[in-house]
């Protein structure tokens, strides 16, 4: 490994509308190296990422590529630098051939316009075969698995001399075997002298992949080590960087009665066998990689999607399985993972995305009752301290905070029994953060039964009063008191195969 | 200050270059604003705007009804025919039982199937069109006592000076309106046009509210239809065609967003006057009918375009 | 056992992926059958040169609906262009002579596609509401144009043109076959071809890849706006008039065409093969169920019945697909 930076970032500057993304940020890929890029989600790793694949323009700082300053203005141009970014999705077109997709946008013709498919065929299957992949350049893309598909992604990096290639949390979809073919694949690349930035969340790959780490926090880079000589205890200090204690209220109250029973939840392809029980006034969190099935396993029991077996108890009275309207009206509230695609109409105001899932409740005979309407949304507008000009301000010019107080705000007025909350936090700066961290320890003082989603481990930990692990579908671990550490909790998800499920 | 100009002239220029287009013909064609002129536009524009209404409650939810011409002429027939059968009476309630069905045949397959709208709606047009053939035996059906009926109220007579097609446009436009705006209804529609998969985890059946607002636009039809056939007191087997594409063409140059979530009942009211009195301008300015074909093409890209470019962020593609 | 082998499980096999692909050629294939046996008069070669023929003309447009909706848009216009053309090359011919009137026909084509491609293009305007108001005016060029009556032409030699025969097949159906091989090498072999695949598959990928996205929908639409004057023309050589109201409702038509073959309003997939399926499939229906004597309705019907099925078994075996 040479210690020859091939791709130096300083000084970088990013900044949204209220949120600073990155700032100040600096470090360097050498040739030949993986280098990590590990913080927690909103630390700035995405925007980052997308800063060096030319999809963001920074505000400051400066990038140089083999020395030279560059500029990266457009995907492309980073292709043609030498910068290629794997993304989460995946950048193919499903209808075209593997060497098509290879070489997406340079394909070989001649001046009429015709390609030149002997070429452009010999020239995948060479990309392919150095990297070892088991399948032929006229596959149609679409029917290759995922793993197979991203391998056509990195087969760019062959195609174009990538000298750069960023993975973005590459496994979040793979099994284990795809999983070490791609470290193999990674492996290769690096012997090619290839600086490969690596962005993930899970710790054992980082530590078994990786040469270097950086970790990011709220947009700042706290420090850049060698793998070999630390571990993922310091790590995951350096990337929370304040001790949990200070940062999160728990509410110490007694539990009342179970509001939700859930026995042997099924729902085919995404998860299966889950059973639990959450009491009032007590903060159930859920703790899982990407893919889990977290958010399936929530959706079900809202009634979103529709269950294959398993039996509901509510407030001690077995129910049918729900429709989400039905789920509201019994009193569940859902706050989804996506704020932009499922919590919120973009295009509506504040009141009305507050009063949606109720609509009923601010009507007579079907008339809606807009003074009603306008007296919860100053309530929750107070409340929650949102900022927003009117009723009406088209919720998609509001900051991601303001946003997603308005998703707590439409389920908060309705009054009700469980609240879940599926990773209610992600992608909002750091003030709204910590309001809501606040609010969902006063939700649970008032009784509510509460579940919180998080694939973020402070989190997680600082909220709960109690925390089911949950890997690949299942319920793999349940941990209360003193057992609530981060070591039991990456042990149950990784591990789960020898380790089944406790309930 | 030249931005605000700016930004007014995109926001309001469709009316500000419809308003220079009354004053220009107003100048050339003296009867052109004369009371009597105006209420025969907005009777003109009755039958298409009755339709337009309820087609903006789809076009709300993100969905098209293009099935729409071929209904008005189904129901045209159906109602001009029961007159002569049942009389009266029943026959508009059969009109609109029809147009209620056919209305949830559309809304079955788009809403609660998820079939594609445009092509469910184009297969409706087609076979629509042949029920029209299979019900008339393909000859054209009158009405026989034409001179006689009560029928002929609702296209052919006044009320205190204002033809009744023209109320009932009115009142289908205040109560469509209302519901649009101010129902539990109306915001359902909003919300599944602007985002379907947040209206379900919100607890709203999307599936039924594109399934009722197809039944909405069924049943103006319906309402259009009776209105047709009061005033031809007949219907030939293509009095409906083409109307699909006016009313959209309406709904479109109102504003009303074919990617759903944004419209209102009276920017179709608006968009569809607005043919009304371009078509009839032309006219008195002494152009032939099909003059108006191109001008409203002209119109309708402009008016989107400048709509556009009042949104606009930045626009892949 | 892991989720993702669940999925996986559930991948379709050879059989229902041929199927996916090429279920309009069991379409077809039924219809024929159908026919064969319930009429004397299908099955022969005078008839079936006549399908051909009757195809050729929704066919040469499907062509250029095909090129758009794979790119992810569609053209409402076609049956108006292909008036135009149609009235163009008739009209023009006393005054500049024939060929030239036809040229003249053909590039009033292209330029009313290049138009609506820019249009798309440039404004970002959804392509139903462009081709919509070009469906409206262009039809208004037409009447401007012959001024509500039929032209004629005066010359009946124009009409002898397209009579030339291959056996049972005219000049018109060949014309059309060679159409539509032609494009099907353009969507598979060039590199214009391939990425109108790839923008309406994935514009995203596409944007990023550096492909010129608003020029594929100009060549899309311009190649399209073409076509349907080139069918435009061959209609006004078959009949030798031009009706002001020629075309009408044909772009409703060809897109049941088109969806019937299989190609995807989504945009992304298909090809000619599809769409020579669905224009052959239309054309039998629409001959077989004539020679039926069935009343005119019951084609009206059938193709709307058929059209709906062909989207909900679309559905059903799409529902299948991975990776998408």
């Amino acid at each position: 490994m040479s210690t020859d930076p091939i791709l130096t970032v300083s000084g970088i500057t990013k900044t949204f509308p209220g949120v600073t993304a990155l700032d100040n940020v600096s470090f360097d890929i050498r040739r030949g190296e993986v280098h990590a890029l590990v913080g927690e989600n909103g630390a700035g790793k995405s925007t980052l990422m997308k800063v060096l694949a030319g999809l963001h323009q920074p505000d400051g700082g400066q990038i140089l590529h083999r020395g030279q300053p560059v500029s990266v203005q457009s995907p492309l141009e980073a292709r043609q630098m030498g910068i290629l970014l794997i993304h989460q999705e995946l950048s193919l077109s499903p209808e075209l051939s593997v060497a098509e997709n290879i070489y997406l946008g340079a394909w070989p013709t001649n001046a009429l316009g015709v390609l030149n498919k002997r070429k452009l065929r010999r020239d995948a299957r060479a990309a392919l075969e150095a990297l070892g992949c088991g399948f032929g350049p006229d596959r149609r893309v679409g029917t290759l698995s995922v793993a197979m598909q991203q391998m056509v992604e990195i087969a760019r990096s062959q195609a174009f001399s990538a000298d750069v290639v960023i993975f973005d949390e590459p496994t979040a979809s793979l099994t284990d075997t795809e999983k070490d073919q791609l470290f193999a694949t990674i492996r290769e690349l690096r012997g090619q002298g290839v600086g490969i930035v690596y962005i993930s969340h899970k710790m054992d790959e980082i530590f078994e992949l990786t040469d270097r780490i950086t970790v990011l926090r709220d947009g700042t880079v706290q420090g850049t080590v060698t793998t070999a000589d630390t571990d993922s205890t310091a790590i995951t200090r350096m990337m929370i960087g304040r001790t949990l204690e200070a940062y999160f209220h728990k509410a110490e109250i007694a539990f009342g009665a179970e509001t939700l029973r859930v026995e042997g939840l099924g729902l085919d392809g995404q998860f299966d066998d889950v059973s639990f029980a959450v009491r009032q006034g007590e903060v159930l969190g859920l703790y899982g990689l990407v893919g889990a099935g977290r958010s399936e396993m929530v959706e079900t029991i809202f009634g979103v999607r529709r269950a294959d077996r398993g039996r509901l108890i509510w407030q001690g009275r077995e129910i049918p399985l729900p429709t989400p309207r039905q789920a509201i009206d019994l009193g569940m509230a859902l706050v989804p993972e996506s704020r932009k695609e499922q919590g919120l109409v973009l295009m509506m105001g504040g009141l009305d995305n507050t009063t949606l899932p109720h609509l009923s409740s601010y009507a007579t005979a079907t008339v809606m009752d807009r003074g009603r309407e306008m007296q919860v949304f100053d309530r929750y507008r107070k409340a929650l301290a949102i900022k927003t000009t009117g009723p009406d301000q088209p919720v998609s010019t509001l900051s991601g905070g303001n946003q997603q107080k308005f998703v707590l705000a439409k389920w908060l007025c309705a009054d009700p029994r469980l609240i879940i909350l599926d990773e209610p936090t992600r992608g909002i700066d750091v003030g709204s953060k910590s309001a809501i961290h606040e609010l969902i320890a006063e939700l649970a003082g008032r009784g509510l039964a509460v579940i919180v989603i998080s694939s973020e481990m402070p989190e997680v930990l600082g909220v709960s009063h109690r925390i089911l692990a949950m890997a690949e579908g299942r319920l793999v671990g349940e941990f209360e008191g003193d057992a609530m550490t981060e070591e039991n909790l990456i042990d149950a998800v990784s591990h789960h195969l020898a380790n089944p499920a406790a309930q | 200050m030249t931005t605000d100009i700016g930004a007014l002239l995109r926001r309001h220029g469709l009316l500000l270059g419809f308003g220079v287009f009354l004053l220009g013909v107003a100048l050339s064609a003296d009867a052109f604003l004369s009371p009597g002129n105006i209420l025969d536009v907005l009777r003109q524009v009755s039958i298409t705007g009755v339709m337009a209404v309820g087609v903006t409650f789809v076009v709300i939810t993100g969905r098209l009804d293009l099935s729409i011409g071929s209904m008005l002429t189904l129901l045209t027939v159906i109602v001009v025919d029961q007159h002569n059968s049942v009389g009266p009476l029943l026959a508009i309630l059969i009109t609109l039982g029809a147009g209620v069905l056919i209305g949830a045949v559309n809304g079955a397959l788009v809403g609660l199937v998820g079939l594609n709208a445009l092509i469910v709606t184009l297969a409706m047009l087609s076979f629509l069109q042949g029920l029209v053939l299979f019900y008339s035996g393909g000859s054209n059906v009158n009405v026989e006592n034409a001179q006689t009926t009560w029928f002929a109220v609702f296209g052919r007579k006044s009320l205190l000076g204002i033809p009744v097609p023209v109320l009932i446009f009115l009142v289908t436009a205040i109560i469509g309106a209302f519901v649009l705006n101010r129902t539990v209804f109306g915001r359902q529609v909003f919300a599944t046009g602007g985002n379907g998969t947040a209206s379900r985890f919100s607890g709203i059946a999307t599936p039924w509210v594109v399934f009722w607002s197809y039944v909405i636009s069924g049943l103006t039809t319906a309402i259009a239809a009776i209105i047709m056939g009061s005033r031809v007191m007949g219907a030939q087997n293509t009095i409906g065609q083409g109307y699909e594409l006016t009313v959209l063409a309406g709904v479109i140059l109102g504003g009303t967003s074919l990617l759903g979530g944004a419209g209102s009942v009276w920017r179709t009211v608006l968009g569809i006057t607005m043919l009304g009195f371009i078509q009839n301008g032309l006219l008195l300015l002494g152009f032939p009918y099909y003059v108006q074909w191109l001008v409203t093409w002209a119109v309708i890209i402009a008016a989107v375009w400048i709509d556009l470019g009042a949104k606009r962020g930045r626009i892949l593609a | 056992m892991s989720v993702r082998t669940v999925v996986r499980a559930k991948a379709p096999g050879a059989p229902t992926r041929w199927l996916m692909r090429n279920h309009i050629w069991v379409f077809l294939a039924l219809t024929f059958a159908v026919f064969s046996l319930s009429s004397p008069y299908f099955l022969t070669m005078n008839n079936l040169g006549n399908v051909l023929t009757q195809a050729a003309f929704i066919g040469i447009l499907a062509i250029g609906m095909t090129l758009v909706m794979i790119n992810g848009e569609i053209d409402l216009s076609v049956g108006a262009v292909l008036a135009l053309a149609s009235a163009l090359a008739i009209g023009l011919q006393d005054h500049i002579g024939v060929w030239p009137a036809v040229m003249v026909g053909f590039l009033s084509g292209a330029a009313l596609g290049f138009l609506n491609g820019t249009l798309v293009a440039l404004s970002g305007m959804h392509s139903f509401i462009v081709t919509l108001g070009g469906l409206i005016g262009i039809r208004g060029l037409v009447f401007i144009y012959t001024g509500e009556d039929a032209l004629m032409v005066t010359d009946f030699s124009y009409t002898e043109y397209p009579e030339i025969y291959l056996g049972p097949v005219s000049l018109t159906a060949m014309i059309f076959f060679a159409l539509a091989l032609l494009f099907q090498w353009v969507l598979t072999s060039t590199r214009h071809g391939r990425e109108t695949y790839a923008v309406g598959d994935n514009l995203q990928a596409a944007h990023d890849a550096g492909i010129n996205i608003k020029r594929h929908k100009i060549i899309n639409f311009t190649l399209c706006g073409a076509l349907a004057a080139i069918a435009g023309i061959l209609l006004s050589m078959r009949l030798g008039t031009a009706e002001p109201n020629a075309g009408k409702v044909w772009e409703l038509w060809t897109i049941i065409a088109v969806v019937l073959g299989g190609t995807r309003l989504q945009g992304g997939y298909g090809s000619l093969w599809m769409t020579i399926g669905g224009v052959l499939t239309l054309a039998v229906l629409r001959n077989g169920l004539r020679l039926l004597n069935t009343p005119n309705y019951v084609e009206l019907m059938v193709m709307g019945a058929v059209l709906i099925l062909a989207l909900a078994i679309d559905k059903l075996l799409s529902r299948h697909e991975v990776g998408r």
